[in-house]
Parts: structure tokens; C-alpha cells; sequence
């Protein structure tokens, strides 16, 4: 198996007498889009500052390809957004991503300054200063900012929570297309139903440890098959849709009136909610 | 220091610099600072007519004149420390601690640069326009001293690079507490410290004066203790450091803070020790959560 391009091991971390982070394993590859889940004050955000670098982890550790995190090697090769970040209000948005060019050493110059405010849909803003843009607008031009230098790794911190569902889109099309340049992303969140529809893989956080993780589709799995009858509706939990048949089957020999059929999957929510057990931060 | 992090220094250090011209903050010093050298020159060109005119036809026991010319250019000198150390507080204002709080700092620590280049970036930016800027301030008043009183001070340069050291020592002080203390608690505490190392000098020129070794002492180890008081006392000697006679000695008590001098080994202690708060704002930094 190729080297994980992140590598988060038995991950521990304590401020004072409060665990936040309590032996977390996980791995992002190349190209691999990994959605970090939980409750407020989970610890998603430690685990995202431990990895690069702004946070010291108590125990155990992380690797960035290969390197420990906080090293120049290690921030050479990540981009992040923070959950809260501000930008110098007088810059303008060319003028912050030239910034970053000079402290990341990209050789893109201008056509990568170009193409970031492209991706972001920015272009017109190019001049705008900082103070001046919604919220929305900083934090698009926040996820340009983490891509200054190709990063192989993408460290994303709530980086929709401001937008509104145009600048959703807008990160979500430019995440899949991440995803096809080989990027590995982190991406933290509160929204399900984004996380749902882009990330490969679902990490679920409670009270600083990893509760659940998999696919969105393998969490997910079967729900119930739901059959509507003469004498009312009867739901079958557990069951599938490759169950459906034989279920009708049964019904219909044991003289039962069959009028619909309703194959339900319980959905990341559901997974989500008995995953963290109702804890909200 | 390698090519990239030079790199990484000037982006950060022209970030600052661009934030000053930016934000009119160098425009407000330049205005401000014009009206204090107008003052000056203005209260020089009349302390020079009236004390010519009082001591003219006196028995020459002392000499007014360079009484007052070394008098006017003490007061100017203490005024450019002050402003100077104002300026190196404000610049420093919130670098680390302030700066993260707000989410500024996190987006550039997180880059190749790291920590201890940073922060050397934002002494570096910080240091050189102070010191600039005292240096400027107090050459412009050495001219003026000349062009209304045609007084010049016995020693030009030397008083004017251990006030560019000692606003760089401030600055520095102001960084390392800048990684500990809120940006109102920062500013509070540095100032405080300035005016602290300042008085401790006074204490200093009032014990030789009234011949108390106590005092004298308290003058000496606060001269060591923040070295740019130290500086500053030597600053001081250095201007008046030729004058002989009655003059002398009644210079040595002026006014404006303990002229004492110094020899280099207070401008080598002035240099580690700078060097020495910049490794602990450092150590601090790195220790850091963010």
C-alpha cells in the first residue's frame, strides 16, 4: 500500500486536567478525500492543528508523507484553512496570495495567482481589499490562500461554514477536483450532507476519540424495508433491498394485500446521532 | 540562513512595512514627529536669544551657552527615546499572542517560514524602522540645535547608535512579552518598563548629586538590568563628554535622566542581552499552542 500522505497515530492531547484528543488512528492517501465529524469540542480541530504544526501533540504522533508534523518538510507540503482566521483587512486578495507565494517560495507567480481566484470565483475581486469582502468572499479567498503551491495535502477547517449554498457548491466542485489532482483533504466539518456527497471516507470524533469510521455508503448500510399492507405499514429493520422479494413473497403467502414497498437507508445522520449519543458541544 | 527563509524574512518584513504605508501609520509618526521638531526649534531659537542676551556682560563662570544647547538637545534626545520606544511598542503590538488570538498568526506559521524566522522577521521589521527613525529624529535635532544656537554636541554619532540599539532592545522586549501578555497588557507593561528603566536613571543622577551610594547603585544595576537606560546614560555623557569646567559638572545632573558613562562592555552586554530576550521570546513562541 502506497505511504499514507497523512498518518495521525495514537494521537493524544491535554490541556491541563481536559483530554481532548485520546489515541486517535488515521490515515489519508493521495487523492483521498477524508470528512472528520463530531460535536463541538470533539477535538477536530486539535487533531487538524497537530497536524500542521500549531498545536504540540501530548502522545503519539503525526506524519506528513513521511515527515513529522510541524517540520519545514512537513509544512512545505500542506495547505490550511483555520476554522477562525482573519486576513490583513488592507491587503488586497492579489496581494495576500502574492504574499504567500514569497513565504511558500511557488514559482506560479501570476497565472497561479490567477488560476486560485479562477477556482474560487474570485477573479473579479482580484483587486478588492480584504476589509471590503463578506465573509464568504474571505473564506473562498482562505481555501485560494491553502492552495498556494500545489499542496499534497489540504488541511480544511470548517471551510464552508460561512459560505452561502452558490459558495458551497463552488468548494465542493473545487474539492472533486482536488480529488482528481491526487490531493489528500481533511476536511472538517459540521454539515453532513456535505460530507455525505464528496468525502471517500468518514471519521466520527466524540470526546477526543474515533468512534466510527468507514465509507459514508459502508456507515450508512441497510435500514429497513418498509411494506405497506391491508392491515397497515410494517417495517423490517435491518433488512435490505436484496431482502425486498422475499419479504413480498412471504406477505402475499401469508394473504397479506401488498401495496408498497419502501427499501429505507439509515442515513449518516442517523449513523452520526448514535455514534456521538446525542452529545452536542 | 538559507535563500528561502531570506525570502520568507523580506515577505514578512515588507508585509509590515507595507501595513504602516497602508494604514497611514508612518504618515501620522511623520506629521506628529514634524510638530515636534518645529516645537523644538522654536523653544531652541528662543532659549538661545534669551540666555545670550541674560548672560551677556557676565563674569564667564559658566558657560550658557553650551548650557543651554547640551540642555535643549538633552530634552530633544529624551523626547526621540520616547517616541522611538512608542514606535518599537506599537510595531511589536500583538505579534504573538494578540496576532493568533485574532486567527492573523496561523495562516503564516503554518508556512515553511516557521516560528523563530517569524518572529526574527518581526524584530528585524520592527528594529530597523525604530531605529531608523531615532536616528533620523535625532539627527534632524542635532541640525536645528546647529542652525539656531550653533551648538553642536562634542560626540554626534555614538549617542545616536545607543539610541537606535536601545529602541532595538525595547522592541525586543516588547516581542517577548507580546508571546505571554494580551496586546493592552503588552503595551501596558512594556511602556512601564520603559518609563521604570528611565526613572531607576534619574535615581541614579539624583544619588551623584547628593553623593548617596545607595541610589548610585540602584542607578548602575537598573543601567544593566534594561540596558537601554544604560545606553541612553551614555548617550547622554557622550554629548557633553568634551565640556570641562563648571559646565561640565552642572551638565552631568541634567535635566533629563543620569548621563553616566559607559564603556564597550555595555555596549557588548546591550547586544547579548538583546540577543539573549530574542532566544526566550523564541523558546516561548515555540512552546506555544496556537
Amino acid at each position: 500500500m502506497a505511504e499514507p500522505v497523512l498518518a495521525v497515530r495514537e494521537l493524544s492531547k491535554r490541556y491541563g486536567s481536559q483530554e481532548a484528543l485520546a489515541g486517535i488512528d488515521l490515515e489519508v492517501g493521495a487523492g483521498q478525500l477524508v470528512g472528520l465529524l463530531g460535536p463541538n469540542g470533539a477535538g477536530k480541530s486539535t487533531l487538524t492543528k497537530i497536524a500542521c504544526g500549531l498545536v504540540r501533540p501530548s502522545g503519539g504522533g503525526v506524519e506528513v508523507l513521511g515527515e513529522p508534523a510541524g517540520s519545514p518538510q512537513a509544512r512545505a507540503a500542506l495547505g490550511y484553512l483555520a476554522e477562525l482566521f482573519r486576513f490583513p483587512g488592507w491587503c488586497t486578495a492579489e496581494e495576500l496570495l502574492r504574499f504567500h507565494q514569497r513565504l511558500v517560495g511557488s514559482a506560479g507567480g501570476e497565472a497561479e495567482r490567477r488560476e486560485l481566484l479562477e477556482l474560487v470565483d474570485l477573479s473579479a475581486a482580484a483587486g478588492k481589499r480584504i476589509e471590503a469582502m463578506s465573509k464568504g468572499m474571505q473564506q473562498r479567498l482562505g481555501v485560494a490562500q491553502a492552495l498556494i503551491g500545489s499542496p499534497r495535502l489540504l488541511l480544511l477547517d470548517e471551510p464552508t461554514s460561512a459560505l452561502d449554498p452558490v459558495g458551497r457548491r463552488i468548494v465542493r466542485e473545487l474539492l472533486e477536483e482536488l480529488r482528481r489532482r491526487d490531493v489528500a483533504v481533511l476536511l472538517n466539518s459540521h454539515l453532513l450532507s456535505e460530507v455525505e456527497l464528496i468525502c471517500d471516507h468518514v471519521a466520527i470524533i466524540a470526546r477526543g476519540k474515533l468512534v466510527k469510521a468507514g465509507t459514508p455508503e459502508g456507515l450508512a448500510g441497510p435500514g429497513a424495508v418498509e411494506v405497506e399492507t391491508g392491515s397497515g405499514v410494517r417495517s423490517f429493520d435491518g433488512a435490505g433491498r436484496e431482502d425486498a422479494p422475499r419479504i413480498v413473497a412471504e406477505l402475499v403467502a401469508a394473504g397479506e394485500s401488498v401495496y408498497r414497498v419502501e427499501v429505507r437507508h439509515s442515513s449518516l445522520e442517523d449513523v452520526y446521532l448514535e455514534a456521538v449519543g446525542g452529545e452536542t458541544g | 540562513m538559507s535563500g528561502s527563509r531570506l525570502r520568507s524574512v523580506a515577505a514578512v518584513v515588507g508585509l509590515s512595512v507595507q501595513e504602516g504605508i497602508r494604514r497611514r501609520v508612518f504618515l501620522a509618526v511623520l506629521i506628529l514627529t514634524a510638530g515636534f521638531l518645529a516645537l523644538y526649534g522654536l523653544g531652541a531659537h528662543f532659549a538661545f536669544n534669551d540666555v545670550d542676551e541674560f548672560a551677556a556682560g557676565e563674569p564667564k563662570i559658566l558657560d550658557a551657552h553650551a548650557f543651554t544647547g547640551a540642555t535643549m538637545f538633552g530634552m530633544a534626545m529624551f523626547a526621540t527615546l520616547f517616541l522611538g520606544a512608542v514606535l518599537a511598542v506599537f510595531l511589536t503590538l500583538g505579534v504573538v499572542r494578540g496576532d493568533a488570538e485574532s486567527g492573523l498568526l496561523q495562516p503564516i506559521v503554518v508556512r515553511p517560514i516557521g516560528r523563530t524566522t517569524m518572529l526574527i522577521a518581526r524584530f528585524a521589521g520592527a528594529a530597523a524602522l525604530s531605529a531608523a527613525y531615532v536616528i533620523a529624529v535625532y539627527l534632524l535635532a542635532a541640525a536645528i540645535t546647529k542652525a539656531t544656537g550653533d551648538w553642536s554636541p562634542d560626540h554626534l554619532l555614538g549617542p545616536a547608535l545607543a539610541l537606535a540599539l536601545g529602541v532595538a532592545i525595547i522592541a525586543a522586549l516588547s516581542l517577548l512579552a507580546s508571546t505571554v501578555l494580551s496586546v493592552t497588557a503588552q503595551g501596558i507593561v512594556v511602556l512601564m518598563v520603559f518609563g521604570a528603566g528611565l526613572t531607576a536613571g534619574l535615581l541614579a543622577q539624583i544619588g551623584n548629586a547628593i553623593d548617596s551610594d545607595s541610589l548610585h547603585t540602584i542607578g548602575r544595576v537598573a543601567s544593566w538590568t534594561l540596558p537601554f537606560e544604560g545606553l541612553y546614560s551614555a548617550g547622554l555623557h557622550a554629548l557633553i563628554s568634551g565640556t570641562s569646567g563648571l559646565t561640565g559638572v552642572i551638565l552631568q545632573l541634567g535635566p533629563f535622566g543620569g548621563s553616566e558613562a559607559a564603556g564597550p562592555e555595555m555596549i557588548v552586554w546591550s547586544f547579548a542581552y538583546l540577543v539573549g530576550v530574542l532566544a526566550l521570546a523564541s523558546f516561548a513562541f515555540s512552546r506555544r499552542d496556537l
